[in-house]
């Protein structure tokens, strides 16, 4: 960096009447260390200033080199004049300079400085005026050149060129002061450990920038609105299900909950089959080792009847086949094969199915929930993907009420922050009733669909063992589109999956779903 | 959810009620059906010079077949609304005293057993009627019939034909006919050949195809009727100007095809000179027991428990309250002699109602759900608790994003060669579960491993900075035959980085950084592992030959819990034959271990 210009500049204003020019009192200062200086003191508004711009005319090295030292043809005759006894024409170039003996040769011949004598050149006259000296000498001072003729000339002969010059008319600001404090940037443990903290001048803090970026990891926006969702079911006294199961039959997730094996869900078009392993076991009691067994935070004071699966897997087939529990069932011929094919799990009701069947060894009130992935064997768009994940609430206990169900719903709801809620009845195989909730979108200004919900069937429940009287809510949304409406995602893609944009995830701020 | 297109002026008419769209979007919010669409102010297309008029489109709850047609839902809102009753449907036998017969040959049972019947004698239709009895045929065959595959429906001019009818299993090159709205006679195998490329009917033609035989109905001429699931004779074919309409309908399920010879009856009854009477048909087929008299219009007879109606609903109604209401929902229903039940008589449009848990959902619908009283279900504690894998897997996740480091949420189904080839990994037909009809590459197989999905994800994120620092924590799958569903999830964390150089050690230093979050001493060599000063739970690492890693720069993971030693994973430079096949420029190192040990 060039030298430091404040106190040059505040020492001519101090010796001034007036305004200076920096052209003038700092004619040999780049005008960029003036700038710098100017912009400095100006921050401080111990000077203000203005900024000239002008063309001026500006000595080439070569011109600079004649200014300084003289013409060529002045440079010749000096030569020529030095020598005692003329100067021979080949001894020039090794004094001169071998371009400077050329040009400078013809306009000393021109001027009748000199003439030639046979081989030497000899001096005409005992003294010469250096008009191209004086020439330059005085654009150099006046950066100008009044007549044009000469101006092209000299252009032509590469000794000026027009350039454009920045200046600064400088004058004295309403803090002005003849000393200029050096400012510090940052409070050091230097200037603790010295004092020097006491007499030190801070630079004022740009309140308008930002600050350093902070290097920090960040959690997947979806898995934040997961949390939200998760502390919700918390705070309302929800036990979170084993979902660590993406392969289910097609007992635990079409035939428990009296989906029929004709069902369009059941479509190779819907539900992804798996071709390895092939098939599944009847439904049995988990192993003893298994970590993931559900366990309950006490056990229960009373006994647990011990499950049986067969007799489960017998009345799962009448209630389809022939009606059970004053159900006149579906009346088609049930297949065990069909039950036994293996698939991705198309909700994670097949796990709400298989814990509230364990709920059947002892009957007792229970609320379960689970947030996870689940599977459809869907054509991939904007609003689909094969994977996605299901947001579910179970709550079995004796004498529910469906207006219950809506009064759970609106305190559930209400922790998100919707507060206006309405019910359309609706078809789903395993819940009757079959809730649709709608929730009035205040951004939107119309109600929108966020989920389904109902009364499990009696034909899913008795089967299991779980009394006629006990009665159990169910509901489920997905994950994504209340986070997609929330954030204006209008591709899925962007938010879950390889194609999510990193820069997305790790600026996505903290997730407040009541706050929104 | 099937939608239905109708013409909005007649059902307005039938109705007696100019609605407004928002009016009507009501009405339906209430009764269970949704209006997707009122066409009044878009585009519509111009057919034959004619625009179409404006159309309602409404989606309608998959188990209504009652509501697959404009009649059905100009009824059933009629008496919702209070404005009809139901109708009284009557089987009428004809004036001569004898029923028409469909006779069937035991051949059927190779290929579609089943079939039924009815007559509608003395109908009037007009183009829009005509257009909605065709239409609802189609429905029926999309949803209930599933594709044809179950139930199949053939209609017929009565007058055309001659009974009795013969249902029979015949060899393809046996059966000769033109088929409906074609003009030259053809066999059943050329008929395979005509139809292959149809749009709407090639579809079909695999229900019978590859069958030795296929069904058809004669009538007593030897004329074709049908050649069900495909399609009807052109010689019976139905006009504007039919009179007497013979439906019939074949099936491999016994429930089903009565439910659609039911629906077909109720909906296009009205239109005959006496509405809602039907001519019933014989069915003669001893072989299978199924010979009867269809269809059997008489609705059924039940009964529901007004303890059990009122407790679900949280209402306290009278049995004449919850008659009346049941009244709206097509029911007909009187109070029991016993004070708790009420009889209800479900109408043969109700094919839906399975259980007394139907009528209580539709005492709620009439009586509105949300004019339900609302109360909160709080009389039993429960108490929260997480799933000890999510609450171990929520630790981890913090952790590693304070270390600096970004959960990312790739996709579960990956395809084999992401899962195998592209790590230098070999299937051996034990690890990993494939899925059977996929529809795309992307997705044949649950993924072993987390890594396939980490760098797909820097692979699409290649314009951001780097290093790249990315993890994710989730299941992956494995096959298990010991197990019921004869595979497992597995809780894996996964992490990659991406920069210029290796990043081996800062990816070590996350090990060793979640490691000590979750209790587990670094100790090194035999040595260390027989120190009594450390913990009950330790790590350490060895060099590894894998081929998914860089020569000489990766390491397996143990762990020793108690005295239980566990190889819980790997971390190292990813080969660059790896790097190559996931179009990686810069070096990525990566870590993958089970955290199940820690539960």
């Amino acid at each position: 960096m060039a030298s430091d210009m404040t106190k040059p500049i505040l020492d001519a204003l101090s010796a001034s009447e007036g305004p200076i020019l920096s052209s003038e009192a700092f004619p040999s200062i780049p005008s960029l260390s003036i700038k710098s200086a100017v912009d400095r003191l100006a921050s401080r508004q111990m000077v203000e200033y203005e900024t000239i711009e002008k063309e001026a005319a500006v000595l080439t090295k070569e011109g600079e080199d004649i200014a300084a030292n003289g013409s060529h043809e002045a440079k010749v005759f000096e030569a020529v004049v030095a020598a005692i006894d003329g100067l021979k024409i080949g001894d020039l170039p090794g004094i001169v300079g071998k371009e400077n003996a050329g040009i400078g040769q013809g306009n000393a011949f021109k001027r009748g400085w000199i003439k030639k004598d046979k081989d030497t050149l000899r001096a005409t006259t005992d003294s010469i005026v250096d008009e191209t000296r004086d020439l330059l000498l005085n654009i150099k001072k006046s950066q100008a050149v009044a007549d044009k003729k000469v101006l092209v000339d000299l252009k032509r002969r590469k000794l000026i060129s027009i350039q454009k010059v920045i200046s600064f008319k400088i004058s004295k600001g309403p803090k002005y002061a003849k000393e200029f404090v050096k400012e510090e940037t940052d409070l050091t443990a230097e200037m603790l450990h010295d004092g020097s903290w006491k007499t030190a001048h801070f630079k004022p803090y740009n309140f308008n920038a930002r600050g350093a970026p902070a290097p920090s990891g960040a959690l997947h926006p979806l898995n934040k609105v997961r949390q939200e969702f998760r502390s919700i079911f918390f705070e309302m006294g929800f036990e979170e299900m084993p979902t660590n199961r993406f392969v289910e039959t097609g007992f635990w997730n079409f035939d428990a909950l009296y989906v029929p094996q004709q069902h369009p869900a059941r479509d190779l078009q819907d539900t992804f089959y798996i071709s390895d392993p092939l098939t599944a076991d009847p439904p049995r009691e988990d192993p003893e080792h298994d970590p993931h067994r559900p366990k309950p935070v006490h056990k229960p004071t009373t006994t647990e009847k011990k499950l049986d699966y067969k007799e489960y897997w017998e009345n799962v087939r009448q209630v389809h086949e022939d009606g059970k529990y004053g159900s006149i069932g579906y009346r088609y011929p049930w297949s065990a094969k069909e039950s036994l094919r293996l698939v991705l799990r198309t909700h994670t009701t097949s796990v709400s199915t298989y814990m509230l069947h364990k709920l059947a060894a002892n009957p007792r009130p229970a609320r379960y929930f689970s947030i996870d992935r689940v599977f459809r064997n869907e054509a991939v768009d904007a609003t689909h993907l094969a994977e996605f994940h299901q947001i579910e609430g179970v709550i079995a206990d004796f004498g529910l009420t469906l207006g219950g169900l809506i009064g759970f719903m609106e305190v559930f709801f209400a922790k998100m922050g919707i507060h206006q809620l309405r019910f359309k009845p609706a078809y789903n195989p395993y819940t009757e009733p079959s809730m649709e909730i709608f929730g009035y979108h205040e951004g939107l200004g119309k109600w929108v669909e966020i989920g389904n919900s109902g009364m499990f069937r009696p034909e899913m429940l008795e089967p299991m063992g779980l009394p006629k009287d006990m009665r159990v809510y169910g509901w489920g949304l997905s994950l994504e589109r209340p986070t997609m409406i929330k954030y204006a995602v209008s591709n899925i893609r962007e938010l879950l999956g390889h194609k999510v944009d990193l820069n997305f995830i790790e600026t996505n701020p903290a997730v407040r779903l009541e706050k929104e | 959810m099937p939608t239905i297109s109708v013409d909005k002026a007649e059902l307005f008419k039938e109705l007696g009620k100019d609605y407004t769209t928002e009016e009507f979007d009501e009405l339906c919010f209430e009764f269970g059906i949704e209006l997707d669409e009122d066409t009044t102010n878009s585009d519509r297309p111009t057919v034959d010079g004619k625009q179409e008029p404006p159309q309602l489109k409404i989606e309608i709850p998959a188990n209504r077949y009652d509501l697959l047609c404009f009649e059905g839902i100009a009824l059933m809102l009629n008496i919702f609304l209070g404005r009809k009753p139901l109708p009284n449907y009557r089987l009428i036998e004809p004036p001569s005293g004898e029923l028409q017969k469909i006779i069937v040959k035991e051949d059927t049972m190779k290929v579609r057993p089943l079939v039924s019947g009815a007559i509608l004698r003395n109908v009037t239709f007009d183009q829009a009627r005509y257009e909605s009895f065709i239409a609802l045929q189609d429905k029926l065959h999309q949803n209930l019939a599933r594709q044809r595959t179950l139930v199949s429906i053939g209609t017929h001019d009565l007058d055309t034909i001659q009974g009795p009818f013969t249902y029979e299993a015949l060899p393809p090159r046996d059966i000769r006919f033109v088929p409906l709205n074609q003009t030259q006679e053809m066999n059943g195998e050329e008929l395979m050949d005509f139809y292959d490329k149809d749009k709407h009917l090639g579809k079909y033609l695999h229900i019978i195809r590859d069958s030795p035989v296929y069904p058809v109905i004669y009538d007593s001429q030897r004329t074709v009727c049908s050649l069900p699931p495909i399609i009807n004779g052109d010689h019976s074919k139905i006009t504007l100007n039919t009179r007497n309409v013979f439906i019939e309908i074949t099936a491999l399920d016994k429930t089903k095809v009565e439910i659609v010879n039911k629906i077909m009856v109720s909906m296009f009854s009205q239109y005959t000179s006496e509405p809602f009477t039907i001519e019933p048909i014989q069915v003669v087929s001893e072989h299978n027991n199924e010979t009867r008299i269809t269809p059997d219009i008489a609705p059924r007879t039940t009964q529901a428990e007004v303890s059990y109606l009122n407790q679900c609903c949280g209402l306290q109604l009278s049995q004449e309250d919850i008659c009346k209401l049941l009244k709206k929902m097509a029911y007909d229903a009187t109070p029991s002699s016993s004070s708790d039940l009420v009889d209800v008589h479900i109408p043969p449009t109700r094919a839906d109602v399975l259980h007394q848990a139907d009528i209580m959902e539709d005492v709620a619908i009439a009586y509105g759900f949300n004019k339900l009283p609302r109360s909160f279900p709080s009389k039993s504690g429960t108490i929260a608790q997480p799933l000890p894998i999510n609450k171990l897997s929520d630790i981890v996740r913090v952790e590693a994003a304070m270390a600096g480091w970004s959960e990312v949420l790739p996709l579960i189904l990956c395809s084999h060669d992401e899962n195998f080839a592209w790590l230098n990994r070999k299937d051996d037909g034990n690890i990993a579960v494939k899925l059977a009809n996929p529809k795309t590459m992307e997705f044949q197989v649950v993924r072993t491993s987390l890594l396939p999905g980490l760098l797909k994800t820097i692979r699409e994120n290649k314009q951001h900075s780097v290093p790249m620092k990315i993890f994710e924590v989730s299941d992956v799958a494995f096959k298990d035959l010991s197990l019921e569903r004869k595979s497992r999830n597995e809780r894996h964390f996964a992490a990659a980085w991406y920069g210029k150089s290796s990043g081996f050690e800062v990816v070590h230093g996350l090990l060793d950084r979640i490691m000590s979050m979750l209790k587990s001493a670094f100790i090194t060599g035999e040595e260390g592992l027989e120190n009594p000063e450390v913990g009950a739970s330790h790590y350490w690492i060895e060099e590894l030959n894998d081929p998914t890693f860089f020569p000489g720069h990766a390491a397996s993971v143990h762990l020793r819990i108690g005295d239980k030693d566990h190889t819980i994973g790997a971390f190292g430079i990813l080969h660059p034959t790896v790097l190559e096949n996931y179009e990686m420029k810069y070096p990525v190192s990566t870590l993958e271990i089970n955290i199940e040990a820690f539960l």
